[in-house]
C-alpha cells in the first residue's frame, strides 16, 4: 500500500536531512506505529505519503502509484484515498459535527441523499450517535478527535494516516481513540499512526517502525515502544 | 462539489466578510460609474459631432462693392461668374447641396438674428455679401472646395465653419480622455482591493481550505468559492453603477437638456451599451484579480 525506496528528504536551507535512506513497505490492511522522539522525522514521513512534500531522492509508491510521476492536478485524487487525522483535530468551528463530517463528502461531490445516509453511519461507528447538531466547542477533546476520525473515514479511504492523534488527550480518552483506530483497521483500512505515547504502543502490539534522526532504527512486528538493541 | 454546497459556502464567505464585501461593492460601483461617465462622455462627443457636423456648411462669399480681396479687384461678381461657380459646385461629388443666399436674403437673416440690437438698424442690404452655402456629404472634405474656389475671380473668401468647431471638439476630447483615464485608474484600484480582499479571505479561511486540501478537493473547487464571491460583489457593484448612470441620464434629460438647447444629448442606447461594456470590464477585472491572487495564496 505504501512503499518507500531509499527515500531521503532535506528541507530547503537545512543541513541535516529530516529523513535519510528510508526503505520500507506497508502492506494493505496493516496497522503500523511510527515512533521516535520529537524531530525524528515522523511528520515528514506522513507528509511525503500525502505528497505535501516531495522527497529529495528516492521513490515513493502509494496505492500503486509512483508519486514522483503524479502530476499536480492528480494529487487531490491521491488524497481521496488517504484519510488524515492530526493532533490538533482541525475541525471547522462554525460547522456542526454533522456538517464537519459531511464536508468531506460535499467536497467529493456526494449527493445530499448519500450524505444523509453515510454521515450518521460513521458517527455511530465513532461512538457519537446523536452528537450531529453540536459544535466542536461543545465537545471534549476525545470527542473532537472522534469527529476528525469520522471526517477522515467517512469516504472509506484505503489508508488512514494519524499524526499523534492522542497527543492532546488524556490516557483514558487515548485508549478510546486507539480502540476506534483498531476498529477502522479491522474494516481493511491500512492505518499508519505516528506517536510517542509508549503506553499505547506497548498495549497494542502492532508493527513498530522507529525513527531516529531521520533513520529507521527499528522495524519490528508486534513491537513495543521502549525496545532497544 | 455540488452547486448548492458551493453556493452555501459562498454565502457564508460573503456574510462573514461583510465589511470587506461592502467595501468591494462600493469600490466597484464607484469605479465603474467613473468609467461609465467616461464612456458616456465619449458618446456625448459623438452625438455632438453628428449634430454639429450635420449643420455646418462651407460658405463661399462673393465679391461685392466693398470687398478688398485681390480676387475682387474687378469689383462686384458678374452673373456669368456666379452661374459658373454654381455649375462647378454641383459637379463636385462631395457636395450634397448648394444654396444661394442673395444680399436681400442675408439682410433678412441678419435682421432676424439681431432684431433686439441696435446694429440691425444701421445695416443696409448692400453692406452684406451674397454667398453660396455649400453642404458637404463629408464635412472633413473642406479642402476640395477651398482649393477649387479660393482666390478665384469673383470669390471673396471661402469660410469653413468646421474650423471653429474643431477647436471646441479638441477641448471636449481632452475632457473625455480625462474622464476615461480617471475611470481606468479607479478600476485598477478596485482590482487591487479585490486582490487584497481575497488575500484576507484566504487567510481567514485557511482552516477550511486546509481541510478541503486534506480530503482531496481540487485546486479549482477550493478556489471557486473565492472567485464566485468576488464576481458576485462585482455584479452587485455594477448594478449600483448602472443605477447611478441611469440617474445621471434622467438628470440630463429633465434638468440639463431643457437649458442647453444648442445640442442634443446621448440617448438611452448609449447608457445600455456603456453598461454592457462596464459589466464586461467588471467581470473581467474581478475574475483576473481573483485568479492571479488565488494562484499565489490558495493552492493545493
Ligand atoms: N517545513 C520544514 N522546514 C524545515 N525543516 C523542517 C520542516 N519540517 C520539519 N523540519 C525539520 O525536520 C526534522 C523532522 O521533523 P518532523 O518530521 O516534524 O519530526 P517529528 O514529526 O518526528 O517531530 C526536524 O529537525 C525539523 O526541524
Ligand atoms: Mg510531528
Amino acid at each position: 500500500m505504501i512503499k518507500f525506496e531509499n527515500v531521503s528528504k532535506t528541507y530547503p536551507n537545512q543541513e541535516r536531512p529530516a529523513l535519510e535512506g528510508v526503505n520500507l513497505e506497508v502492506a494493505k490492511g496493516e496497522f503500523v506505529f511510527l515512533v521516535g522522539l520529537s524531530g525524528s522525522g515522523k511528520s515528514t514521513f506522513l507528509r511525503l505519503v500525502l505528497k505535501e512534500e516531495n522527497p529529495t531522492s528516492g521513490k515513493i509508491f502509494v496505492a500503486g502509484k509512483d508519486l514522483s510521476k503524479l502530476s499536480g492536478w492528480k494529487v487531490p485524487e491521491l488524497r481521496r484515498q488517504v484519510g488524515t487525522v492530526f493532533q490538533d483535530f482541525r475541525l471547522l468551528p462554525n460547522k456542526t459535527v454533522f456538517e464537519n463530517v459531511a464536508f468531506t463528502l460535499h467536497v467529493l461531490g456526494y449527493s445530499q441523499k448519500e450524505i444523509n445516509r453515510e454521515v450518521p453511519e460513521v458517527l455511530e461507528l465513532v461512538g457519537l450517535e446523536g452528537y450531529g447538531d453540536r459544535r466542536p466547542s461543545q465537545l471534549s477533546g476525545g470527542e473532537q478527535q472522534r469527529v476528525a476520525i469520522a471526517r477522515a473515514f467517512v469516504s472509506h479511504p484505503a489508508i488512514l494516516i494519524a499524526d499523534e492523534p492522542t497527543g492532546n488527550l488524556d490516557p483514558t480518552m487515548s485508549v478510546g481513540i486507539m480502540k476506534l483506530l483498531d476498529r477502522i483497521n479491522r474494516t481493511g483500512t491500512t492505518v499508519v499512526m505516528a506517536t510517542h505515547d509508549s503506553g499505547i504502543v506497548d498495549q497494542m502490539r502492532k508493527r513498530v517502525i522507529e525513527l531516529e534522526g531521520g533513520l529507521v532504527v527499528r522495524d519490528q512486528v508486534r513491537g513495543v515502544y521502549g525496545y532497544s538493541g | 462539489m455540488r452547486a448548492r454546497f458551493v453556493m452555501s459556502e459562498v454565502g457564508i464567505g460573503l456574510r462573514r466578510n461583510l465589511t470587506m464585501t461592502f467595501a468591494v461593492i462600493v469600490t466597484v460601483a464607484t469605479s465603474l460609474s467613473l468609467l461609465g461617465f467616461g464612456l458616456l462622455s465619449n458618446s456625448q462627443v459623438g452625438v455632438m459631432k453628428d449634430y454639429w457636423y450635420d449643420k455646418i456648411e462651407v460658405s463661399i462669399y462673393l465679391c461685392g462693392d466693398l470687398s478688398e480681396a485681390p480676387s475682387c479687384s474687378a469689383g462686384k461678381i458678374t452673373i456669368p461668374q456666379k452661374d459658373q461657380i454654381e455649375q462647378d459646385l454641383k459637379a463636385i461629388p462631395v457636395v450634397q447641396n448648394v444654396f444661394y443666399e442673395s444680399q436681400a436674403d442675408a439682410f433678412k437673416r441678419f435682421q432676424e438674428r439681431f432684431k433686439d440690437s441696435a446694429i440691425a438698424q444701421n445695416v443696409t442690404p448692400d453692406q452684406l455679401p451674397e454667398s453660396f452655402r455649400v453642404k458637404l456629404k463629408d464635412p472633413t472634405q473642406f479642402a476640395v472646395i477651398e482649393s477649387a474656389f479660393s482666390g478665384r475671380p469673383g470669390v471673396d473668401v471661402v469660410q469653413d465653419q468646421r474650423a471653429i468647431l474643431e477647436k471646441f471638439f479638441r477641448l471636449l476630447n481632452v475632457l473625455r480622455n480625462g474622464a476615461l483615464f480617471i475611470g481606468l485608474i479607479s478600476v485598477l484600484t478596485a482590482a487591487l482591493l479585490i486582490s487584497n480582499t481575497i488575500r484576507i479571505a484566504a487567510f481567514n479561511r485557511r482552516r477550511e481550505t486546509g481541510v478541503m486540501k486534506l480530503v482531496g478537493a481540487s485546486s479549482f473547487s477550493i478556489q471557486l468559492p473565492f472567485l464566485l464571491e468576488s464576481i458576485f460583489s462585482a455584479i452587485f457593484g455594477w448594478a449600483v453603477a448602472l443605477g447611478l448612470l441611469s440617474g445621471f441620464k434622467v438628470l440630463i434629460d429633465q434638468r440639463v437638456a431643457p437649458l442647453l438647447t444648442f445640442t442634443r444629448f446621448f440617448g438611452w442606447d448609449a447608457v445600455w451599451i456603456a453598461s454592457l461594456q462596464l459589466l464586461a470590464v467588471g467581470l473581467f477585472v474581478a475574475a483576473l484579480a481573483s485568479l492571479i491572487t488565488l494562484r499565489r495564496f490558495v493552492k493545493v
